[in-house]
């Protein structure tokens, strides 16, 4: 919830709401700006034909991981109140794979 | 849709349960084909233990004994203890938690009919070539050579249709958990069933996908092409065990963690005490949860990994001993100083501590990774995992049927039968596996059909062998106890013990059909407890009485169900029949199909108005 009212008329606040979905949407602006920018990124490190794979693939790996961050955290909310439990059921899961691919590599591959 | 009970005909009894939405008819689904299937897996048990009791035996001999071996395995772990559970978390865990169904009613119904088609698609395989063969681990270097019959496609897919069933259940209980407590009931209230109800939903959460996954790649490599495991292709047999085990180990404390959830509301109810450190309790089980997704190798000790790979999983796994150390601590201190009623329940629960202490024990022996190599694939592992799955599980589920037996049929289970039974399977469960741990220590190796005379194991698996029967005579107790309760068993009030301390003892046996009239209002943990500890009969609503809205039978989760039960009849056939590959789309297009019409038909529900609530509550009151 945007505020701490228990009124369910619209037009309590509104100054207050108004900012603030002012802010939310400048937050998505920068968020989207910064996707496009990491794309970019992207295609011209995969395109510059000077950089090593060994380089390439982990580094478009990474910017991968934060467009994910930011899909969570600005497109889907995440960083709002109220997702304590998706996010820390995420973070479980995530820990659980890293850890299998982790074992996986080491244990089986390596 | 009235709610006024009357008599109905075995037709409508029939059709309700096939529709039915409600948590607690569920839980009486799922109590039913669960103990069916405990009570097949027992008979393999019992053929099993026939054909070890004397040397030489040809009784069953080595296909068979292979397929029924497995077939215990698979079944007491997928298909009794796994529903048996979920039978109890139905019954008992919207109660507790003062709600008036879980979050998803359609849901629950679909995970339940995905289990049973899935439990009923792996016992085909009996009448139909053969049965699974290569252990419940079904290992790849053995399964993909099992081609005789179709056994282990039997497994595979029967296991994914009801791993699905069991991964839709999980997830059902940890939505409910989170959103609907009544109000007043933060988390550090939350009973000690409901909270290991709630973590073994996350591990079921994070451990099913590994299971999906390694039964995908079976499944593409035994039917359709795949070479995920087949190293002559360029695959590797070792990655089906570490994605069974990763599975594999949290599964146990699945099993496990509600058997503790049960003994902790038993030894309090039954002390008359507050549970001793439940705070301590809550972090103990989040702590075996977390723990139990790094140790998933010391299966895996003689595979080869390497020292460093084994020390690393040994030391995890003998951290798991100190949460549940706290654990048999906090119970002991429970019942200490406490005015202890030895129910039947309670003689489980009594009975569950150096039991289960003792598979502990031999656990910590086991993850010694040096020693395992001795250990390992000897009747002393048989022993352990025995004296942790029956003394544990086996034991909570039975306490369990006793304890909310009256909760859930409104009446109460003969005490005398109850006890008879327990001092029989008590006996009998030692008689059976303590011995097993000097067999497996002598050298005599498990899934092995048959041992030759004067190797000194004659004695030992004679004696288990009695063993095994005493714990039949004592299940068939069990069934004679539950014959007599439901023709002439006494009838019960709400609070059927007397010494109720959660909400669910707080409303009639068996509950009505919305549960709850009003939303409780919960101060403190054992809500119900405190409230009668302050001289009242009830809890304090926390909102005016009003309509309530429940949702609507139906048919589609039986449909969904039924039609992958179809298309895995299908493919398993593929390759062998024409009809195979069309029989198998069409059991999709079932499934597809009525998923389609879940979609477009809309369904509001209904409500149980005011006046009715009234009425029912009065007649309630008079009874």
């Amino acid at each position: 919830m945007a505020n701490q009212t228990n009124s369910g008329n619209e037009r309590v606040d509104l100054a207050y709401r108004r900012r603030k979905n002012a802010e939310e949407m400048r937050h998505q602006m920068i968020a989207f700006v910064l996707m496009i920018l990491l794309t970019l990124i992207a295609f011209a490190a995969v395109g510059y034909e000077e950089f090593s794979h060994w380089f390439v693939v982990p580094f478009i790996l990474l910017l991968a991981a934060v467009q994910v961050a930011f899909q969570l955290y600005y497109f889907m909310h995440m960083s709002h109140k109220g997702h304590e439990f998706p996010t820390m059921f995420i973070y479980g899961g995530v820990a659980v794979m890293l850890l299998l691919v982790w074992a996986f590599t080491t244990v089986i591959w390596w | 849709m009235s709610t006024i009970a009357r008599k109905k005909g075995v037709g409508a009894v029939l059709w309700d349960y096939l529709t039915t939405v409600d948590h607690k008819k569920i839980a009486h689904l799922y109590l039913i084909s669960g103990g069916f299937f405990f009570l097949l897996g027992g008979l393999e048990a019992l053929f099993i233990r026939i054909q070890l009791a004397k040397p030489n035996n040809d009784f069953l001999v080595g296909g068979l004994y292979n397929e029924v071996l497995t077939m215990h395995g698979t079944t007491m772990i997928f298909l009794a203890a796994m529903p048996l559970i979920f039978a109890f978390m139905n019954a008992v865990v919207p109660l507790q938690i003062g709600a008036r169904d879980v979050a998803f009613p359609f849901l629950n119904a679909l995970g339940f009919w995905m289990f049973f088609f899935g439990g009923l698609f792996l016992n085909c395989s009996w009448f139909l070539g053969g049965a699974p063969d290569a252990g419940w681990t079904s290992y790849a270097s053995l399964s993909l050579d099992s081609k005789a019959h179709h056994g282990i496609d039997f497994y595979t897919l029967g296991l994914q249709i009801s791993g699905f069933g069991t991964l839709m259940g999980g997830i059902n209980f940890l939505v409910t958990i989170i959103n609907m407590r009544a109000p007043g009931m933060t988390f550090m209230r939350m009973p000690m069933f409901t909270w290991a109800t709630f973590v073994t939903s996350a591990l079921i959460l994070f451990a099913f996908p590994p299971l999906t996954v390694g039964l995908i790649f079976m499944m593409m490599d035994r039917l359709f092409g795949g070479n995920f495991f087949n190293p002559a292709a360029g695959g590797n047999t070792i990655i089906w065990e570490h994605l069974f085990w990763v599975f594999g180990h949290p599964e146990v404390y699945i099993l496990v963690l509600p058997a503790f959830g049960i003994f902790s509301e038993i030894f309090a109810t039954f002390s008359r005490k507050r549970l001793f450190g439940y705070s301590s309790m809550v972090f103990a089980t989040v702590l075996i949860a977390f723990l139990g997704f790094m140790v998933w190798a010391h299966h895996m000790f003689t595979v080869g990994m390497g020292p460093i790979a084994n020390a690393i999983f040994a030391v995890a796994t003998m951290t798991i001993a100190v949460p549940t150390g706290v654990k048999i601590f906090n119970w002991l201190f429970t019942m200490w100083g406490g005015s202890i009623k030895f129910t039947t329940p309670m003689h489980y629960a009594v009975a569950f501590i150096p039991s289960f202490v003792m598979g502990g024990v031999t656990g910590v022996m086991l993850a010694a990774a040096a020693a395992d190599y001795q250990y390992h694939d000897s009747y002393f592992v048989v022993a352990h995992f025995h004296y942790v799955i029956v003394g544990g599980v086996v034991f909570a589920l039975l306490a369990g049927t006793h304890y909310w037996w009256p909760k859930m049929f409104g009446r109460m289970l003969n005490e005398t039968l109850g006890k008879m039974t327990f001092w029989l399977f008590f006996i009998g469960f030692h008689l059976t596996f303590f011995i097993q741990h000097f067999l497996g220590l002598t050298g005599m190796p498990r899934r092995v059909f048959t041992y030759l005379p004067n190797q000194g194991w004659e004695t030992g698996n004679f004696v288990s062998t009695v063993g095994a029967f005493f714990m039949a005579a004592a299940t068939i107790i069990l069934l004679i106890n539950i014959v007599v309760t439901t023709a002439k068993g006494e009838k019960v009030p709400g609070d059927a013990w007397g010494d109720g301390r959660t909400l669910e003892w707080a409303i009639a046996s068996p509950p009505p059909v919305y549960n709850f009239a009003q939303t409780p209002l919960v101060r403190g943990l054992d809500a119900f407890w405190l409230e009668k500890m302050e001289g009242k009969k009830e809890l304090t609503p926390a909102e005016p009485l009003g309509d309530i809205h429940m949702p609507n039978s139906s048919f589609l989760p039986f449909v969904i169900a039924f039609g992958l039960f179809v298309a895995a009849f299908g493919f398993t056939y593929h390759n062998d029949a024409g009809w195979g590959l069309p029989v198998g789309i069409l059991g999709l297009l079932i499934t597809l199909g009525s998923m389609f019409l879940r979609s477009v038909i809309d369904d509001h529900g209904f409500h149980i108005h005011k006046e009715e609530v009234l009425e029912l509550e009065k007649k309630e009151a008079n009874a």
